[in-house]
């Protein structure tokens, strides 16, 4: 048992509370603001490879760990939940299959240009009719020979509007059910038959883009299937397991986020002849707040530690997210209360980190789905 | 064609987080984070440019002080430095400006015999702590090179470098030939981060630690708290100054009127 970071992770930490602190926090309202994805900071981002932490260097990547990459995401998180959420769906979801679950060729051929952040990945599973569902697939990939079509759509993509490579689930066989029945590929933004559908209005994360993928008798080569003939649902709750870590690290880094502007806050704002800090009711919050981050980061770090480790992590993952998310949503609406009026005005960050929290509840399995994985966990798998 | 570039830098304690304890008057240094002095990190950026300009180039840090100094080269070599040194033993400490330089030009001399001689050696202007800006230049007198100080612009082109330097009221313009000693101010250019695949392969690297007698510099005479001309009398905090005094008024000419009667109360005029 060893609690301590390593001194790589804490300079990791260090490079990217820098970068964030100067690059990160002051276009994060404006982005918000103007639902503009932040082009310039991926790309810098991907210049001192954030896109890539935790794949090894051949492949163009960091040759990080896990837990630097849920640092990363929490240090952009803590900053701008989009940023976060941009790193994570890229890395946990796009790259990470094709590097799991990849052939040599295939992993030469896409990860290199993911991991480095020239290109942006993103992932597509959930349907209007299916999410963590997946058996409920409507988009299908016939095998024509030499080649697959794939027909349907795609909604909730994050990254959508701006990646370049996706890996996207489809049912190769109907009969078979989610088990061998669903396939995963390799799609590429020009691939013929492929487009961006509309672009989602959301309440937080305004910053991040979130589409509708179309696929209409879109042609996919036969070397872009990934994995074998039916390996889909492996595929996608591998990845789903692994995003999780992502997602708990960017609803920790928004619930850190707004922890710390309070305390500034509570500091500097009197009420009653005294600063709000001198309150005990209001210490008790912040105590007991504090208590809960530090557990969702406890968490999350050992989620990530028996990823690096090739554990099973699924049940580790879920706990961390299921908790993650809820510390987000209960510091941030903490948060706003604490800061009174002006909290609830776009003055300050608070009611951008309240909105941006509540997605951390839903995606990538909803607090009610990671329930589920934990209790398949205590009672079995029906 | 390819550099040969030493680095100067210093492990400074971050001034943003600094105490003085107001009855000793000396720093609190305990729990302080250490940094990369400020200009320091002006000085390894300028390097990098050449290096990104120029493949091939190769940059070497030099820093003196205590062991954990090592962690400031590792984001040295973490931003692109290829390779770093510390020279470090007990019979440096209490090293004035004069037996600092001693020191460091010493182990760039060494330095250089491993990396068969260099062309530009770049240093901040001053530390933090010290605020000296003095081993820079000591430094090039001691290695016999020509330098600039207060460095805000720099251009290379083949051995000749072209420099502006920064006055209080402007800038002059200077050419030299390499080899040569410049320091960098904050003006000079915007220091990149650490990258990501620096930081893991920095903390593999190996460090070179010299002392003394590795650079050949006499623990008598040259280096330590004993040979240093200055020495440190005293230190203490200034007071702080009281509040000011805003001067208010409804219009620009009913404030200056209120200020002038305010000056006149005191006697000012």
């Amino acid at each position: 048992m060893n609690f301590n970071l390593t001194k790589e992770q804490e300079t990791v930490r260090k490079m990217v509370r820098k970068f964030a602190t100067n690059e990160v926090e002051p276009i994060a309202a404006e982005c918000d603001k103007e639902h503009r994805f932040p082009v310039e900071t991926v790309e810098k981002m991907a210049k001192y490879g954030l896109m890539g932490i935790p794949y090894p260097t051949e492949y163009e990547g960091a040759g990080g760990d896990h837990i630097s990459y849920a640092i990363t995401v929490e240090e952009l998180s803590r900053a701008c939940a989009s940023t976060g959420v941009i790193c994570s769906a890229h890395t946990s979801l796009c790259t990470w299959p094709i590097f799991a679950w990849g052939t040599e060729e295939q992993k030469k051929k896409y990860v290199p240009d993911l991991a480095s952040g020239r290109k942006i990945g993103a992932f597509g599973l959930t349907e209007p009719g299916a999410g963590t569902d997946a058996g409920g697939q409507q988009t299908v990939a016939v095998d024509m020979g030499d080649h697959y079509v794939l027909n349907g759509a795609k909604v909730f993509i994050t990254n959508g509007g701006y990646a370049d490579t996706f890996v996207i689930i489809a049912m190769t066989d109907k009969s078979k059910g989610t088990r061998g029945g669903i396939s995963a590929f390799i799609v590429e933004k020009g691939f013929e038959g492929f487009s961006i559908g509309k672009t989602e209005d959301k309440l937080g994360i305004h910053a991040s883009s979130t589409t509708e993928l179309i696929m209409q008798d879109c042609i996919v080569p036969k070397e872009n299937l990934l994995g074998k003939v039916g390996d889909g649902f492996k595929v996608a709750l591998s990845t789903l397991d692994g995003g999780r870590i992502g997602i708990a690290s960017q609803a920790l880094g928004i619930a850190q986020g707004a922890f710390d502007v309070t305390v500034e806050y509570m500091k500097a704002r009197k009420q009653f002849g005294k600063s709000l800090s001198k309150f005990q009711a209001l210490q008790f919050e912040m105590a007991a707040m504090k208590t809960q981050i530090e557990a969702a980061r406890l968490l999350i770090y050992k989620a990530a530690d028996m990823k690096d480790k090739h554990l099973d992590y699924s049940e580790a993952s879920a706990m961390a997210k299921l908790f993650a998310g809820e510390t987000a949503m209960h510091v941030t609406t903490k948060a706003v209360q604490f800061h009174g009026g002006y909290g609830y005005t776009v003055d300050y960050p608070v009611e951008r980190m309240m909105r941006d929290a509540k997605i951390t509840e839903i995606y990538e399995g909803t607090s009610e789905v990671q329930k589920i994985v934990i209790a398949g966990k205590i009672f079995g798998k029906k | 064609m390819a550099y040969k570039i030493i680095v100067c830098a210093k492990q400074v304690p971050d001034t943003n987080e600094i105490k003085t304890n107001p009855e000793t008057g000396t720093l609190i240094r305990d729990g302080v984070p250490s940094i990369l002095n400020n200009d320091d990190a002006n000085a390894l950026e300028e390097a990098l440019k050449i290096k990104d300009a120029h493949p091939g180039t190769v940059i070497t840090v030099v820093t003196m002080g205590p062991p954990q100094a090592d962690v400031m080269l590792k984001e040295c070599l973490a931003m692109g430095a290829d390779d770093a040194i510390l020279l470090s033993d007990r019979a440096l400490g209490g090293s004035d400006t004069w037996a600092t330089s001693n020191a460091i030009s010493a182990g760039i001399r060494k330095a250089a015999e491993k990396m068969g001689g260099y062309d530009i050696i770049f240093a901040g202007r001053q530390a933090i702590d010290g605020d000296t800006a003095q081993v820079g230049p000591q430094i090039a007198e001691k290695l016999g090179v020509p330098q600039v100080s207060y460095v805000k612009k720099f251009e290379l082109d083949g051995n000749k470098v072209t420099v502006e330097r920064a006055l209080e009221d402007g800038y002059e313009v200077i050419e030299l030939q390499t080899p040569c000693l410049l320091t960098a101010i904050k003006e000079l250019n915007t220091p990149r981060y650490m990258y990501i695949r620096g930081i893991y392969e920095a903390e593999k690297a190996e460090i070179s630690v010299w002392n003394a007698d590795d650079i050949g510099v006499d623990k008598e005479k040259e280096v330590g708290l004993r040979p240093s001309p200055t020495n440190v009398f005293k230190s203490f905090t200034p007071k702080p100054k009281g509040a000011g005094q805003k001067v208010a008024g409804d219009t620009e000419k009913e404030i200056a009127k209120n200020l002038l009667i305010s000056l006149k109360d005191k006697n000012i005029i």
